[in-house]
């Protein structure tokens, strides 16, 4: 392989009917100054049915080139179809470096294109640098369960890849009328030779927990033990009008869904207000709230590295201080709402 | 139908804990374990099994105690279990790692077909959930990934139907066999397993095979060699500047959070539409 | 057709180990069931391991079992509010091979142990609990069902091994509910400290370890015993009362606990240790007259199940495994002949009370009712003895010789001149 070959910059820009998806305008700011460093384009990759309008948008993110396939087999994500469009774009124009959004497809499609074009792939990354002079690329994530952030490189092989959680990166301020070069390419697949077909898609919108919209997030870890201590959080939550986020322990020990796991492998979140109550703060867990406004934690052990990330700490057994803060929040609440002040805040 | 499932031994990371003050891990304690989401592969292969019959077995690469994760497939029902164990294979990514699993495959293959491959969505040590989709690329079949339900399986017309979870819902999608899945937890729950598969995998030894006993492997793409990813630096991620200790007994910790939260007003405006 | 073996073991602990093992290496087909994640992973001991038993199981283990320290010194507090009294005996010798007895963690080396087990041929499940036996209409146990799907299994003798409770035994009417002045309630904590550290507090190198018994002030009067162990980089402390003695006193064995880790005696010894477990455990300690029925026709019951714990000594492990290889022994007896009756099997009784388990537990069969009866060996004499020692060797001006006698009259005072006597001559009797 000769790795001179391969310049630039790209972001998959995964679209679902239609619309782009935010985390691919997150990668395009963050591919940005990686690309800036190198003095190379950025490109994002668009695919889809009816999808080329959509290249207006990325370039508006900051994109220098849009590579486009548009066409009806590509209309649904497949692996098998879409694998086969970045694979052959991959050998064509050559990057050296390449980020997906780690969402269930954009894992899934770097998984299969790392293995179809034989390079490395860095999982769930949250930091993401380049060494200029050797042209690396340097993709960071937490590593073994623990306080450690780890680098991980790709030397001998090309193009380096990496996935990048939602909402880990910033999206930049787009500029409007911005554009740049289209490309387009065509697929060489015909449907009746294929294997997979989506018979439909269900979204389910009765979905109730919204973390990434949360304006409060009382968030609750192995400390409150078991199914009663969550509902003393719970309770908490309530009360705030907040929304209930959980460490993987808790998740992983089968008290609360995924949906409410906030940190490296599960949600991305800034609430202005973050209330953290038995969680440890391993790194894993503080990636996904760090950027958080304000953030409050409350552990019964002074050395826990929670306290490292919070604004404000509370040293203090959670099953002591949980019940009074409900109490109390109540009380103000209530008094505040009746004064107009505060109008919903109370009603719970 | 026969059922492949590749299943992994992963440290405990529950338990793996981190010394806040010095920054090391404590890896003393934690146990090796089956990872849990193979745990569900394997039975849902044996779920599968009994209703369209066949045969399940288990691939692992690991070292010799990863025997032990194997046995544990044996009690959820797995018939057969092998495990690829040869220094050769060690410091492997996922690149390497799915190579070194679809050479095996294609050897079992000799004696047997495969009709469907299971794999767990990620290992818990990683979390990368890569290895799955490697392996169905090397093999040539789809990769279905994220599957929370198997609606359907026709080992007439061959084909599958399943569901796969994406953000906000999930997707119905079929394909011909042979197909690799990669399996949620939602998938189903694991069995308490029956005394007689408790006797099996008691007196069970899986099958080892070291490179040797593959055919046509390419060393280079072996192990750390094969490789395409190491890791740099390791560093403890930066500290903030720390909290802001709020003392005194709860009573107090208490009023003055409330206080702290209330000054921030814009927290308890009203929004449009609620 | 659930499986047939010709021997089924309940419970993965010393005594059952011990049985399976013997049994397997006889060429039998044994079965080992055990309720926990695995051998050990719930066990709970001090922490002495006795060679001499040991040993007669698997010669030279030490060479290969997961030991901490060779215990090289036994220390005996005798302890107050602010004082004690200490002797102990310390022998270099024991720290040379063979060594005397061992400190252990037993999720360790009951997990190897039970592991040797499996070497010599037998089956061992665990995360499987025995839920009861499976008695046929003549009263004969022929296996046992646990709690998984299809959960049958045979056997031509069971071994219960289920250590202190023994529902397993009770189900089967061999013994009632243990009164409770015939258990002790033991509570202990395993906590991390450097080694280095653990070397320098006990005065021993990396290779000895030391056994400290605490009376006294450490069970807060009540009847029982407190402990320290070192390990090779933890320490184990504990502290254990009959369970009638907790009752009568209102006491909550995590307070004890704490009390002990508290007591300015102790404390310097614990001090910065990281608590790595909590464990609590019950000691049968009824002693002689507590031996239930031991044998019936198809089952035999081994180890703590059978109420063999020498209380005075701590001693436990070791009967257990004496008796659980006993108990082996004697079904490769009721083998040859083709018969497992209650006849046959009682063969196991008889060795048993022949045994060094028999002779010591018949000797000190009043003991824990004696101290039970008469608290004021725990209550009094422990702090009577410090105030002694304490006027003794306080140099105050006063002589010696009136110094004695005013010890004298301290304890004549507290328990009367005859009182004393009794008392004296009573502790010999049941511990001489
Ligand atoms: C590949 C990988 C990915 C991961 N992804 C994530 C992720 O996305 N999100 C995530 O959260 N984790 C993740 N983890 C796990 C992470 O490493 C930690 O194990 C986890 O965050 C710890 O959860 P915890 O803080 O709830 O539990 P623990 O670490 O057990 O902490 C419990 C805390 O509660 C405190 N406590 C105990 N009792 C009380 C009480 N009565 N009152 C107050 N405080 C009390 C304790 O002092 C302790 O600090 C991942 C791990 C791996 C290996
Ligand atoms: C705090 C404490 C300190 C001690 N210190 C010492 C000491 O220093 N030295 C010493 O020699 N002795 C000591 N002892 C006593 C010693 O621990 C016991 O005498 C010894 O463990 C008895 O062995 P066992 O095999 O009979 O029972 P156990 O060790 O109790 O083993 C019983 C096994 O059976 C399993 N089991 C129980 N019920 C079932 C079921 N229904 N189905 C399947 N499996 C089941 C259990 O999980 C366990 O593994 C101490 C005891 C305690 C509590
Ligand atoms: N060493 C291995 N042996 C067998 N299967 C593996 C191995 N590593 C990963 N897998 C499979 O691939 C899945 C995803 O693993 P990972 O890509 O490491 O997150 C696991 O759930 C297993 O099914």
């Amino acid at each position: 392989m000769n790795m001179d070959e391969y310049r630039g910059v790209w972001v998959f820009i995964e679209q679902i009917e239609g619309k782009v998806l935010d985390v691919g305008l997150e990668l395009l700011g963050a591919g940005k100054e990686l690309a800036e460093k190198l003095e190379v384009d950025l490109c994002g990759v668009l695919i889809g049915n009816n999808v080329k309008h959509l290249a207006n948008e990325v370039f508006e993110y900051g994109a220098d080139k849009v590579y486009v396939i548009d066409d009806p087999i590509v209309d649904q994500y497949r692996t098998e179809t879409y694998m086969v469009a970045v694979g052959d774009l991959v050998r064509k124009y050559k990057p050296e470096i390449f980020l997906y959004g780690a969402t269930a497809n954009g894992k899934d499609l770097a998984s299969a294109v790392a293995t179809e074009v034989m390079t490395g792939l860095t999982a769930d990354t949250t930091l993401l640098d380049v060494n200029v002079e050797k042209r690396l690329f340097e993709a960071s994530r937490p590593a073994f369960g623990g306080n450690i952030m780890a680098t991980i490189l790709c030397k001998k092989h090309r193009p380096q890849m990496a996935t990048v959680r939602p909402k880990v990166m910033k999206k930049q301020e787009p500029e409007t009328g911005r554009t740049g070069e289209l490309i387009e390419e065509t697929i060489s697949l015909k449907e009746e030779n294929l294997r997979t077909k989506v018979l439909d898609i269900v979204r389910d919108t009765s979905k109730k927990v919204n973390l990434e919209d949360a304006d409060i997030i009382v968030a609750a870890g192995k400390g409150i033990k078991d199914e009663k201590g969550l509902q003393m959080v719970a309770g908490l939550a309530d009360v705030l009008n907040g929304t209930l986020g959980a460490s993987r322990d808790i998740v992983e020990a089968g008290l609360i869904s995924h949906d409410h796991q906030v940190g490296q492998t599960g949600l991305t979140v800034t609430p202005k207000l973050y209330i953290a109550i038995g969680i440890s703060g391993a790194v894993q867990h503080t990636v996904g709230m760090e950027n958080s406004e304000t953030i409050i934690a409350i552990n019964n052990d002074p050395d826990a590295a929670i306290f490292n990330k919070a604004h404000y700490g509370i040293v203090a057994d959670a099953f002591e201080i949980v019940p009074i803060l409900t109490e109390e929040f109540k009380k103000a609440l209530h008094v505040e709402a009746e004064e107009g002040d505060v109008a919903h805040a109370g009603e719970v | 139908m026969n059922i492949l499932v590749c299943i992994k031994q992963v440290p405990d990371t529950k338990i793996i804990k981190v010394n806040p003050k010095t920054n090391t891990l404590d890896r003393s304690s934690a146990p090796a374990i089956l990872n849990p989401y193979d745990a569900h592969a394997v039975e849902e292969a044996v779920r599968l099994k009994e209703v369209h019959g066949g045969k399940v077995t288990v691939l692992s690469m690991g070292p010799p105690q990863a025997k032990a994760a194997i046995k544990k497939c044996i009690e959820i029902g797995a018939d057969e279990g092998y495990l690829i164990s040869d220094r050769r294979f060690a410091g492997a990514d996922t690149l390497a790692t799915s190579y070194a699993l679809f050479k095996a495959i294609q050897k079992m293959m000799n004696e047997q077909g495969v009709d469907l491959v299971l794999c767990g969505k990620h290992a818990i040590d990683g979390d990368t959930g890569q290895t799955g989709p490697g392996i169905a690329r090397r093999m040539e079949i789809p990769p279905l990934t994220n599957v929370i339900k198997v609606e359907k399986v026709d080992t007439v017309a061959n084909e599958i139907v399943v569901h796969r979870k994406i953000e906000n819902g999930y997707e119905r999608i079929q394909s011909t066999l042979p197909c690799l899945l990669t399996v949620e937890k939602e998938i189903n729950q694991v069995a308490y397993s029956p005394l007689p598969n408790m006797l099996r995998a008691a007196r069970y030894n899986p099958i080892i095979w070291t490179v040797d006993d593959l055919d046509e492997v390419d060393i280079k793409q072996l192990g750390l060699k094969g490789s395409p990813t190491i890791v740099g630096k390791m560093w403890p991620p930066e500290k903030s500047k720390g909290a802001e200790l709020i003392e005194g007994d709860v009573k107090k910790q208490a009023t003055e959070i409330v206080a702290l939260v209330l000054s921030k007003q814009e927290l308890f405006e009203v929004k449009g539409g609620e | 057709m659930p499986e047939k073996f010709d021997v089924i073991v309940v419970g993965a602990g010393p005594a059952g180990t011990s049985c399976a093992y013997t049994c397997a290496k006889n060429g039998l087909n044994v079965l080992l069931i055990e309720r926990g994640e695995f051998p050990g992973s719930k066990n709970v001991m001090g922490g002495i391991l006795y060679r001499k038993q040991m040993e007669e199981v698997i010669p030279e283990f030490w060479k290969e079992a997961p030991l901490e320290r060779p215990v090289i010194e036994q220390r005996f507090w005798f302890l107050d509010k602010e004082s004690m009294v200490t002797t102990s005996y310390k022998d270099l010798e024991w720290g040379k091979e063979p060594c005397n007895n061992f400190t252990v963690l037993r999720a360790k080396f009951d997990k190897w142990f039970a592991s040797k087990a499996v070497e010599q041929g037998a089956t061992l499940i665990n995360e499987t609990v025995v839920t009861e036996c499976i008695v046929d209409e003549e009263g004969k146990v022929i296996g046992v069902r646990t709690d998984r799907p299809d959960g049958d299994v045979y056997a031509d003798v069971v071994v219960l091994c289920d250590g202190v409770n023994s529902l397993l035994a009770k189900k089967l009417g061999f013994h009632k509910e243990w009164k409770p002045e015939e258990v002790a309630l033991t509570v202990m904590e395993v906590m991390k400290l450097p080694k280095k550290t653990i070397n320098e507090r006990f005065n021993v190198n990396d290779d000895q370890g030391v056994s400290i018994e605490i009376f006294g002030d450490a069970t807060q009067g009540a009847l029982g015993t407190g402990f320290l162990y070192t390990n090779k980089d933890s320490i184990n402390i504990g502290v254990g009362t009959t369970l009638s003695g907790m009752i009568k006193k209102k006491m909550r064995p995590h307070h004890l606990l704490e009390y002990v880790k508290e007591h300015p005696m102790i404390q310097p010894y614990i001090e910065g240790a990281e608590s790595l477990e909590y464990l609590a455990h019950l000691i049968p300690e009824g002693g002689y007259k507590a031996i239930p029925k031991l044998v019936g026709d198809g089952v035999i019951v081994a180890g703590d199940a059978a109420q063999l714990v020498n209380a005075i000594h701590r001693e436990g492990s070791n009967m257990a495994m004496s008796s659980g290889k006993m108990a082996a022994e004697t079904i490769m007896k009721a083998k040859e002949l083709g018969e497992y009756t209650e006849r046959v099997l009682d063969s196991y009784r008889t060795e048993l009370y022949d045994s060094f388990i028999g002779k010591d537990l018949k000797k000190y069969k009043d003991t824990a009712h004696t101290f039970e009866e008469h608290p004021q060996y725990f209550e009094q004499y422990v702090p009577l003895m410090n105030r002694a020692m304490n006027t003794m060797f306080t140099v105050d001006g006063t002589a010696k010789w009136d110094k004695q006698k005013k010890i004298m009259k301290s304890f004549t005072e507290k328990r009367g001149k005859l009182g004393v006597a009794k008392d004296i001559y009573r502790a010999w009797r049941v511990v001489k």
